[in-house]
């Protein structure tokens, strides 16, 4: 997994956000940029890179429902806190066309805790890779989805 | 109407950040059933979540996200501490919204 700049090597977003308020930097300036590559990757390779998923890690707890009714909006939770010194959480929906659904950057002193909703065309897994002190680690959990989420 | 809705609920030193985004994020993909053309790709690109100033989670998102985005973090803080989330779509559209910490 590529590490990723925190907004252009500067961890801390302050100078960045005040500048950006005062209309000196705009927004799309400050921020990376998206990572089309990674986001586009129809697979898990070209989503992940060399590094992969990683090892398995019992110390990822990954919530996610075993049966979606509603493809649209599947609740995924991430908690590594397990983990120290967590730097990344990528969730991955496989079955997706572009399986990279998110990636979070997480910065010293912030949990390694991530949860949000996503769209998932039909059953699969969903995975949270997460970094954690350099290393890589998964955690997977098959989500099987009655009404496909990707509006027909 | 408000775009970034921010909660922030600190317990143990633990705040607990939940935020729900106003979009559409359409993938590109689907299609206007009246019309038959694709409803063009509208959807939230990157989030910075900051506390007093200070980037603590820098997300990269895709189309696969849900409509109307949510998304919770937990870090290390206090009562009182302001939250900031910040987020710019694929048309370079940008919002932000904010919330004390509880």
């Amino acid at each position: 997994m590529e590490r990723r700049l925190f907004l252009k090597g500067s961890i801390a977003g302050g100078a960045i956000t005040s500048a950006i308020g005062a209309g000196l930097l705009s927004v799309k300036d400050a921020m990376a940029e998206w990572p089309k590559a990674t986001m586009k990757a129809k697979d898990l390779i070209g989503a992940l890179g060399s590094a992969g998923k990683g090892e398995a890690s019992d110390k990822i707890k990954l919530k996610a429902p075993e049966i979606a009714e509603n493809g649209a909006v599947v609740p995924i939770d991430v908690d590594a806190t397990g983990l120290e010194g967590v730097t990344n959480i990528t969730l991955l929906v496989e079955s997706n066309p572009s399986p990279m659904a998110a990636s979070f950057e997480i910065a010293e002193g912030t949990a390694g805790f991530a949860a949000t909703r996503v769209k998932m065309g039909k059953s699969g897994n969903a995975i949270a890779v997460v970094v954690a002190g350099g290393k890589t680690y998964h955690a997977q959990k098959e989500v099987k989805v009655t009404i496909g989420g990707c509006g027909g | 109407m408000a775009k970034v809705k921010v909660r922030a609920k600190e317990k143990g030193g633990m705040v607990d950040v939940k935020c729900l985004l106003s979009h559409p994020m359409e993938t590109g993909n689907r299609k206007d059933k009246k019309t038959g053309k694709k409803i063009p790709a509208h959807f939230v690109q990157e989030l910075i979540v900051e506390a007093n100033g200070k980037a603590i989670v820098n997300g990269n998102i895709n189309s696969s996200v849900s409509k109307n985005p949510y998304f919770r973090f937990k870090y290390k803080g206090a009562k009182g501490d302001t939250v900031k989330i910040i987020w710019k779509d694929n048309k370079g559209e940008s919002d932000s919204g904010e919330g004390t910490v509880k």
